[in-house]
């Protein structure tokens, strides 16, 4: 088993969301399964850690077999420290949702755990591909159940959601796909083949001119940037996060989202380094302008889902900006922040779930002094705003921290005015979580329907519980996380650095 | 015993878990009150021994590291969790658990019947580890994280009675202008970390006796740095969220907005000293703005008559006073009134509670009077407690504000000092305003249905004890014409450093005792008139006019930053969601798609389903490919 853990991490889920199929309408049984089966795929991703060696930066449990042969695409797989986070990350939010949403499907319930399933096994397939053409189709993939779920379970207008979601992102990578191919097809002369291995391709492909590059690196990099998503890029998240059932919002925050600033590292920084150190400081730009903005719009937003959604921009601005730094802090940093935006902003989902499903309505002026009713709701409510907001001793600082100390010493960026203005967001997240907070739990409590909303039952406190243990963990003990990935992302940096003495050599 | 000091931060952090998680299960007020009380009292009696063991070393090594675990490290970051124990954060150390525990017992008596009973001692239990944390952090990290800790604690007691607005628009305020501080913290730490490559104490001052290091990068950083104290400690321009803290119980009150937490921002010069002492102009800014705050802050006092608020203003302006011993440098002196304000103003912040409670909840001044028939014991500490904020001799307040005129003045300062003399007077004159309206003259409050009565043994008790401490607190730091300082023999080897560089002002003793006559005879005339005017109770303002109402409203400070800060942030987030992120961005998504769509709707018409018509195209198509080839 040892030799396929990977592809038995990834199947197993697509697989065994098939009898989910057959269960006809015994709707406990369909929940009890699903959770599991994730709860089980979380296990095995612990059995991965536990054989990952950490020391080792390379690709590890690589399994190749030849796909298409006379394109030389494969089936190719491989975890490293960067993916395996990513890996964890997924493997764990998949059994906390289910848990956490039980009872808010109502409808189709085998469909949606079947789709749900699916999605899980997709997103893992992402993080583990290293072929291009493998990971376009676990990246394509993932848009079926995701557009199934938004499309079936989700609220009023979902319908121009949708469209909306799949029309962005499809944009983004079918521009991907036509890069691959360009791509494999210019290195073929170097490496003697058309071959879309992105071991073999990363060797050549910083050395192609670089007006091709250029485009190249544009038609990746647009893909990403819409999947993250970057300013001026963003406005399918909130429609698509507000129609969305609640388990929607939590996979697509939590994770969805993660495959862009992924792609990203793995992809944009190692095939066009120097691109990349080209046009860091425009990723950077953008990134601090989502940082600000995003805060900006969410103090305005009257819906609490909305809110939460644009609230990701601004986390995710963060991201970019460690991305562009380029040193071992502000990455790693920026990586340990994919995880904490994943907790974090899935819980509120989360939380927002809950709410919603005792109350039918998201709007914050619908609320107000519930924390009265609903002390166990606010209490563990309020740790996740504080881990979102980036209060020392939670994870969220500790991942801002690292990319802003780590941006304000790069030399790549060279400038501190990234730093100095991407840290007015920790002014700012705090204005518009705990204002949202006041506004829905503290104050009079003066309607009289919101005097029966019931506190959270055991199942929804044990899986909040789970991701507070996170939450807390990354916040003090960071470094059973960032340990696993340090030598990773340095070879990440070192292969861009190398790159560009290469480059620089050649006149 | 070195082995056991981590205990000091880990019993309150025991007795926050233990009632924030079990405590509202127990709904038992003495469990919850005895464990609260008991684990500060548990890091009480280690700091002492910590005390003890570091006074039994020579005075040139008495600093003591106490690792925990490898915080955070990733490429050259490395920021370990340590504990930097000398006689600076065991000076403060001893402040915080010792008040602090006092503190909680009265809180026994005070929270009394109160359904947050348990929240109530979780919470300050909690403050109670922030708090230590950021005094004994031994990297600039740790103490951000105690920092911040305190200051969610701040916001969590503040807003404690969650059901009314305003006590949730006063947590947001506090933590808010906090926040604001935090980034003038956070980016001096990046500065440090540029510019010294780490973020610790120790190794930051060893790297400053090796390299050179231009004056404007410590002005930077020491600026930024006293922006963050600026919020902890509510200095101009970030001061107005303390007033309205008093929306909390006042034992939070007492303990986190008086005695401890806003003292933070002068522990942080204190510990950073030397990177102040390296930049002159930082210096006089923190001198500058403790000055404007201690005045201000007074001058406020004297106009309020909600009994907290009073006490408010008169802490933001005692931490002036703070603030000014630290911008001329006399670090020892700023931490010494940091002690003695801690013992008097918690002392009168909790006779307050103890009227406050007696009153059935009243806070108006205005609607008290004659009550010391009625309270006793808190009349006598309350007393007490202004004697020694007005600088009487021979008690606290007297020493160590008195050293604190007397450094402005031998530093040369001698604008600075004729406000701050100014500000003393103030001081009297509002501090017995408040003890003549609300224990002097006749009752003005309703008196069928309040009776006023005397608090329980458990809160009068700490009374008592910290009004003892108040008087004989000063004897730790007596002036250099009568006799050895010893807090400053103390603190002065963590000094060292900052003091080599500022140069030492020459004290002359006969001038001293001039300052001494002077300062005492103007509290004593302040006093005087103070009484006289408000002691029937007849009057209540001390004077009347519109620079009087101006005083009442505060400056209309809040209405200045509500004006040029609140509404324009809002209105820019109005827009920048409603025209920027609806209109531009998805107008041009929503446009792109609508083209496409008119696009497909004019062109779906040719497709009519006539046969002619596409006979028409075929044949029109032929033509043209035709006419191409032929005109080619």
């Amino acid at each position: 088993m040892v030799n396929n853990i990977l592809t038995v991490l990834i199947f197993s889920p697509i697989v065994l969301s098939i009898p989910v199929l057959f269960f006809r309408d015994k709707e406990k049984l369909i929940k009890i399964y699903s959770f599991i089966v994730s709860a089980a795929v979380f296990g095995f991703s612990l059995y991965v850690l536990s054989l990952f060696n950490s020391a080792n930066a390379d690709f590890q449990f690589v399994e190749r077999y030849q796909w298409v042969k006379d394109f030389n695409i494969f089936y190719l797989l491989g975890i490293d420290g960067i993916s395996l986070l990513l890996v964890l990350l997924t493997a764990f939010i998949f059994p906390v949702t289910i848990l956490g949403v039980w009872g808010s499907v109502a409808t189709r319930v085998k469909e949606f755990y079947f789709l749900l399933l699916l999605l899980e096994g997709a997103l893992l397939g992402v993080f583990l591909s290293l072929d291009l053409i493998l990971f376009y189709v676990f990246w394509e993939l993932i848009l079926i159940p995701m557009y199934f779920i938004i499309g079936f379970w989700g609220g009023k207008n979902k319908y121009y959601a949708n469209l909306k979601f799949f029309l962005y992102t499809m944009f983004g990578s079918l521009l991907m796909l036509v890069a691959i191919i360009w791509l494999s097809n210019y290195v073929t002369p170097q490496l003697g083949k058309f071959t879309t291995d992105y071991l073999e391709l990363r060797k050549v492909s910083p050395y192609t001119p670089q007006t091709i590059q250029l485009w190249l690196f544009i038609f990746f990099g647009l893909s990403f940037v819409i999947k993250v998503p970057m300013f001026p890029f963003h406005t399918w998240l909130p429609d698509a996060h507000t129609e969305a059932p609640t388990a929607g919002s939590i996979i697509l925050a939590a994770v969805l989202l993660k495959m862009g600033t992924y792609g990203i590292i793995r992809f944009s920084m190692e095939l066009f380094p120097i691109m990349f150190i080209k046009y860091a400081w425009l990723l950077a730009v953008f990134g601090v302008i989502g940082i600000i903005y995003g805060a900006l719009v969410c103090i305005a937003q009257k819906d609490v889902k909305k809110l939460v959604a644009y609230s990701s921009v601004s986390h995710m601005g963060f991201i970019l900006l460690g991305l562009a730094a380029l040193n071992v802090e502000a990455m790693q940093g920026a990586l340990i922040q994919m995880v904490n935006h994943g907790l974090s902003t899935g819980a509120l989902f989360m939380f927002v779930g809950f709410l919603y499903d005792r109350r039918y309505t998201r709007e914050i002026a619908d609320y107000g002094g519930i924390l009265k009713v609903v002390p166990i709701f606010g209490s563990l409510l309020l740790v996740i705003c504080l881990s979102s907001i980036g209060l020392p001793g939670l994870n969220g600082f500790i991942g801002e921290f690292m990319i802003l100390i780590g941006s304000f010493n790069s030399a790549l960026l060279n400038n501190h005015t990234y730093t100095i203005l991407g840290t007015t967001g920790v002014v700012l997240s705090a204005v518009y979580l705990l204002w949202m907070y006041q506004r829905v739990l503290l104050g009079p409590l003066d309607k009289d329907i919101n005097k029966s909303i019931p506190d959270l039952n055991l199942r929804e406190t044990v899986a909040s519980a789970l991701i507070i243990i996170f939450i807390v963990w990354i916040g003090v003990y960071p470094n059973t996380f960032l340990s696993k990935s340090e030598a990773s992302m340095k070879k990440v940096i070192e292969n861009v650095e190398t790159a560009k003495r290469n480059l620089l050599r050649i006149p | 015993m070195v082995e056991y000091f981590y205990l000091i931060t880990v019993l309150p952090l025991a007795g926050f878990l233990f009632n924030g998680l079990f405590g509202a299960k127990f709904k038992n007020e003495k469990i919850t009150g005895t464990i609260g009380s008991l684990t500060v009292f548990g890091s009480f009696v280690i700091t002492v021994l910590a005390y003890l063991h570091i006074t039994s070393l020579p005075e040139d090594s008495r600093t003591i590291i106490v690792p925990l675990f490898n915080w955070l490290s990733s490429g050259s970051l490395n920021i370990a969790a340590a504990y930097l124990v000398d006689p600076l954060s065991v000076t403060m150390c001893l402040i915080v658990t010792g008040v602090g525990f006092l503190i909680h017992v009265y809180a026994i008596g005070y929270m009394h019947g109160d359904k947050g009973f348990a929240r109530f001692f979780a919470f300050m239990n909690l403050f109670i580890f922030a708090m230590l944390n950021l005094v004994l952090g031994d990297n600039l990290l740790l103490m951000f994280l105690g920092w911040e800790g305190v200051g969610l604690c701040s916001y969590l007691l503040i807003g404690f009675f969650y059901d009314k607005k305003f006590t949730g628009d006063a947590a947001n305020k506090a933590f808010w202008m906090n926040r604001i501080g935090d980034f003038g913290f956070m980016l001096a730490m990046f500065f440090i970390f540029m510019t010294f490559g780490t973020l610790n104490f120790q190794q930051i001052f060893s790297t400053l006796q090796s390299t050179t290091i231009a004056t404007s990068t410590f002005t930077v950083i020491t600026l930024l740095l006293f922006l963050g104290a600026t919020g902890k400690s509510a200095q101009i321009p970030l001061f107005v969220w303390l007033p309205d803290a008093m929306a909390g119980p006042t034992p939070v009150s007492a303990l986190i907005h008086a005695a401890t937490m806003v003292t933070a921002g002068v522990y942080m010069i204190a510990r950073t000293s030397v990177l102040f002492a390296l930049s002159p102009i930082a210096m006089n800014v923190v001198l500058a703005v403790g000055c404007l705050t201690a005045f201000v802050a007074a001058t406020i006092a004297i106009a309020q008559n909600d009994i907290k608020k009073i006490l408010a203003y008169s802490t933001v302006s005692q931490l002036g006073f703070m603030f000014m011993a630290m911008g001329v440098g006399a670090f020892s002196t700023g931490i010494f009134h940091v002690t003695t304000h801690a013992f008097f103003k918690a002392l009168m912040f909790l006779a307050a509670g103890s009227v406050i409670h007696g009153m059935h909840n009243e806070q108006d001044v205005a609607k008290m009077g004659g009550l010391k028939d009625n309270m006793k014991t808190t009349f006598l500490t309350f007393l007490m407690g202004a004697i020694v904020i007005s600088g009487i001799p021979p008690f606290s307040g007297f020493f160590s504000k008195d050293e604190i005129l007397s450094k402005l003045f031998f530093s040369g300062n001698y604008i600075v000092f004729g406000i701050a003399l100014i500000t003393a007077f103030l001081t009297a004159f509002y501090v017995f305003r408040l003890i003549s309206l609300t224990f002097y003259g006749k009752p003005r409050y309703d008196e069928t249905h309040v009776h006023p009565h005397e608090s329980p043994a458990i809160m009068t008790i700490p009374l008592i004890i910290l009004a003892v401490l108040s008087v004989v607190g000063g004897f730790i730091g007596l002036p250099h014409i009568v006799g050895t300082n010893l807090i400053e023999h103390f603190l002065n080897p963590v000094f060292t450093p900052a003091l080599s560089i500022i140069p030492e002002h020459h004290i002359v003793a006969s001038t001293e005792i001039g300052l001494i006559i002077a300062s005492v005879l103007a509290a004593a005339i302040s006093i005087w008139l103070s009484v006289r005017t408000f002691k029937s109770g007849e009057k209540l303002d001390a004077f009347s006019g519109g620079y009087y109402n101006f005083l009442k409203d505060k400056y209309r400070v809040d209405e200045l930053y509500e004006a040029i800060i609140v509404k324009p942030l809002l209105w820019l987030t109005e827009q920048s969601y409603k025209i920027f992120d609806v209109k531009v961005i998805d107008g041009a998504v929503n446009g792109t798609a609508k083209f496409f769509n008119n696009l497909a709707i004019d062109w779906r018409k040719l497709q009519t389903g006539i046969v002619q018509d596409y006979a028409i195209f075929s044949i029109a198509g032929i033509l043209a490919i035709l006419l191409y080839i032929i005109l080619r």
